[in-house]
């Protein structure tokens, strides 16, 4: 094993510093840094030219002034990194070290959430194969796929982000809007039930109706203008998951599993008020963090005691159970800070921002807060995450369908059918797991292609992350800029690939690493 | 009936292998691909739309080749030119109160909105100055299927070379030709792209959509490396080479014609991919540059002005979404016709139909 990875670093290695050159090269043979001086009238212009190729060394052919970047970068192993200086003579890593940070919270959220629901999607679409669900889920992601991300983010910006500002003015929903979201979840939910047609129309009916009694019942309170979940919103909330978290685990019949859901469902119920001390007005991460130790130790303590068999079962349930109870609770703290964050002078009753990463005029007003500078984040997080989520997610949703398809046409999934299985153990015990398997490798690998996906988003979105160097150190002929930019996606591509070689090792006992 | 259903259901396996089997006798294996892709419906619309698209898009601006210096151009149908100033034909458009070079093309006929059906003057309306939006966008649709083509075309060959090379060789060479894989694959795709844009955007579309070509085979060439490591090892390899094939020989003649389907699949999947990044660099200017245009160049230069006059953005995006859908919607009847184990879904009425024969026989 220790031998194997050694040689794998060595070969990551060899790579990375190839396609530094290639890059390199590339580079500075299409571009060339004293055009800019092309045009200038400055009466030292062929002073600051001298100047400028002394400092950048351009009068050293590319391939040798290769090396001598790579001299720089060498020293990173005895702790002095060194990339060079930016054009207009700022080290690069400072540059950089600011623009890493905001290109993983723009790419980290808009990943996860992709892979969350590509999966769960593409696997219910494999489930039903050739139903309506199936087709039209199908359609939806060949047409995701085939949109460039600009087009969508303009589209977003124009209808969700100004459509929905302007909403707000008069936070009231027409009733032929409501009654066409509820037909959509209507359909949603009776495409992802089987069985007959009667139990399929009956959820669609059941489905529609409630969701339209919920969105008239917001609509009707201004519930966007002042939002928020209360008691009784986590504790539903709660008392879902626990539902849903049984069902997919254990099976409902499993009555102490049930049980043990259903206790961590109202430790979060019940701790809504004395949590609320935890999470006060100058708390901090940490605060946020302890009342998950809180919520999930009790649960687990719960799930450990509620039966003497098979407790690992029972623990996981209950332990997965109060982790998605207790995300509504923290979003409903985040929810009693937009009231006075909606209406400060600063963001102007418009909250959902169609530009930048943080709204600077906050904290000018004194005005930030733990909850506060969160709220801010997340607003601004939204357009640039569902631009990416939705041209990301189509991807996986082929990718999990084709995959759980081909392995539900495996002999021992009939195997275990013919055992005489329940239709659940047979999918998330046999077939879930091993059409996973798969997957483990372009999860890896996506989180590496972050730099590629963040340099269209972050240019129509006006953040300034890595992605906006590149595109500054290319339209300046930034040439160290360029480089520090490229190191940083080539060494994590390449780590990447180790984690999802070695990842797989470990997930899938067949495949075992040469010694 | 009822009764009757549960039978079929009971023996619907054994009919639809029975169903599948007739329709397949005595058709060779190029016959059954073509047959099973001839039936998936989405795929055969999608390809007349594309070829429609593709017809529309080069005989309306004509074909423009060459450089600036020397080029080489054939007229298409459309009477107004990239450059063409039509200020009058812009006024005359103007609708929604004063905004002025609104489309033109009315589809409705006379009875839905009392105008009756026409093109008029300027079909996808004007910009600000009155340039003919029409123009642009078939031009610029007309470049980025031109990229489409070229860069898969060059992928294919790139791809289906190294990836043939490495898989059937192996060993020494297989490993020199992977790390020179991954070389290329560390590097996004856009970054590369731009690099290339960049220094070759000013070119024209054709020595962009070449550099392009040169820098997107290492998909492809992983997926047929994969494949011939499986086809080698099969016995009629081993029989072609006792019976003295070169190895050209087995690689053209025995292994390539087994992998041709997961190249075609890999090959639409980086055309689509290729008109996207097309725009993508356009759009960041790192692509085609004005004069010239492209659907991407479009988009930008006018999503500025989106509240004011929407068309000149959405119908360049209207373009690139049908285009890129159409290829991989082709992508995905070809997978499925080239997959042996794909069963085509055999209807309720099929096997009854199977059943009633069977019964009668």
């Amino acid at each position: 094993m220790f031998a194997y990875i050694t040689r794998r670093l060595g070969m990551m290695l060899l790579i990375v510093f190839g396609a530094s050159f290639m890059a390199y090269n590339l580079e500075a043979f299409s571009s060339n840094p004293l055009s800019i001086f092309g045009e200038s009238t400055a009466k030292n212009k062929h002073y600051l030219m001298q100047q400028m190729i002394h400092r950048l060394h351009l009068d050293v052919p590319p391939p040798i002034r290769y090396f001598m970047w790579l001299r720089g970068v060498i020293s990173g192993l005895w702790g002095q990194l060194n990339l060079g200086m930016t054009r207009d003579h700022v080290p690069v890593l400072d540059v950089i070290g600011n623009a890493v940070p905001t290109t993983f919270r723009l790419v980290i959220a808009s990943t996860i959430l992709a892979i969350v629901l590509g999966i769960t999607i593409g696997m219910i679409t494999a489930i039903r194969q050739y139903s309506r669900f199936d087709y039209v889920m199908t359609f939806i992601s060949f047409l995701l796929f085939s949109l460039p991300v600009f087009w969508v983010a303009v589209l977003l910006k124009e209808y969700l982000a100004i459509g929905f500002n302007d909403f707000l003015v008069q936070p009231e929903i027409p009733l032929n809007v409501i009654l066409m979201f509820a037909a959509i979840g209507g359909f949603i939910m009776g495409g992802i039930t089987g069985g007959s047609r009667r139990r399929v129309l009956s959820v669609f009916a059941g489905v529609t109706i409630g969701l339209a009694m919920l969105l008239e019942y917001l609509s009707v309170t201004h519930w966007f203008v002042h939002p928020g979940l209360g008691i009784v919103g986590v504790g539903l909330l709660a008392l879902v998951s626990a539902v849903i978290v049984t069902q997919i685990s254990t099976g409902l019949d499993n009555r102490k599993s049930l049980a043990a859901a259903m206790i961590a469902a109202s430790i979060v119920t019940v701790g809504y008020y004395p949590l609320q001390l935890l999470m006060k007005a100058n708390a901090g991460a940490l605060n946020v963090l302890l009342v998950f130790v809180v919520t999930l130790g009790l649960a687990g303590l719960a799930g450990y005691f509620v039966q003497n068999i098979d407790r690992r079962v029972n623990v996981r349930t209950a332990v997965i159970t109060a982790l998605l109870g207790t995300l509504p609770l923290i979003l409903d703290r985040y929810m009693q800070e937009f009231g006075r964050y909606f209406s400060s002078d600063a963001v102007n009753r418009r909250p959902v921002p169609t530009l930048g990463q943080s709204n600077d005029l906050l904290s000018e007003k004194q005005l930030s807060n733990f909850w506060i500078t969160g709220l801010d984040a997340t607003m601004h997080l939204i357009l640039p995450t569902l631009a990416l989520t939705l041209i990301s997610f189509a991807g996986y949703v082929r990718f999990s369908r084709g995959s759980l398809l081909e392995v539900l046409n495996m002999d021992y999934i009939r195997t275990a059918r013919a055992k005489g299985l329940t239709e659940r153990t047979v999918i998330v015990r046999h077939a879930m797991r091993n059409a996973m398997l798969p997957l483990t490798t372009i999860l890896v690998n996506d989180f590496a292609g972050v730099i590629g996906g963040a340099i269209i988003t972050e240019r129509v979105f006006g953040w300034k992350g890595m992605g906006m160097l590149f595109n500054q150190s290319l339209t300046n002929y930034d040439l160290n800029l360029f480089m520090g930019v490229f190191m940083i996606s080539a060494v994590l591509t390449v780590m990447a690939n180790l984690v999802a070689d070695l990842l797989f090792g470990v997930v899938d006992p067949r495949i075992r690493i040469r010694k | 009936m009822a009764k009757k259903l549960t039978n079929v259901e009971q023996t619907s396996e054994k009919n639809e292998n029975e169903i599948a089997l007739r329709e397949t006798e005595g058709l060779s294996q190029g016959q059954i691909i073509l047959r099973r892709f001839l039936r998936h419906r989405a795929a055969m619309i999608s390809l007349v739309a594309l070829i429609f698209i593709i017809l529309f898009a080069y005989s309306a601006s004509g074909i423009h080749l060459g450089t600036k210096e020397d080029p080489i151009s054939i007229p298409g149908w459309w009477h107004f030119g990239l450059t063409d100033i039509d200020p009058e034909g812009a006024i005359a458009a103007t609708c929604n109160g004063g905004i002025t070079g609104c489309p033109t093309l009315d589809v409705f006929p006379e009875f839905i909105d009392g105008t009756g059906m026409h093109i008029g003057q300027h079909p996808m309306g004007t910009d600000i100055i009155g340039t003919d939006y029409f123009a642009l966008v078939t031009r610029g649709a007309e470049q980025s299927i031109m990229v489409m083509l070229i860069v898969g075309f060059l992928g294919v060959a790139i791809g289906t070379v190294i990836g043939a090379i490495a898989g059937f060789f192996g060993g020494i060479v297989d490993a020199v030709l992977m790390r020179l894989t991954d070389v290329f694959l560390v590097t996004p795709t856009i970054v590369i792209g731009a690099v290339i844009g960049f220094r070759f955007g000013n070119l024209g579309v054709v020595p962009l959509a070449l550099m392009l070509g040169f820098f997107a085979w290492m998909g492809l060439a992983r997926f047929v490396r994969t494949e011939f490591l499986t086809l080698r090892e099969r016995e009629f390899v081993d029989a072609a080479r006792i019976a003295g094939a070169s190895n050209r020989r087995i690689i053209f003649k025995h292994i390539l014609p087994n992998a041709i389907g997961v190249i075609i699949v890999a090959g639409t999947l980086l055309m689509s991919g290729a008109i996207l990044i097309e725009t993508a660099l356009s759009y960041l200017g790192f692509g085609v540059q004005a004069p010239d245009v492209s659907l991407g160049l479009l988009i930008s230069r006018y999503q500025d002005s989106f509240s004011v006059s929407p068309w000149l953005f959405w119908w360049p995006g209207l373009f690139i979404i049908s285009i890129a859908l159409c290829i991989n919607f082709i992508g995905d009847g070809l997978r499925d016709a080239f997959d042996p184990r794909q069963k085509r879904r055999i209807s309720l009425k099929e096997r009854l139909r199977g059943t009633e024969s069977k019964a009668k026989a």
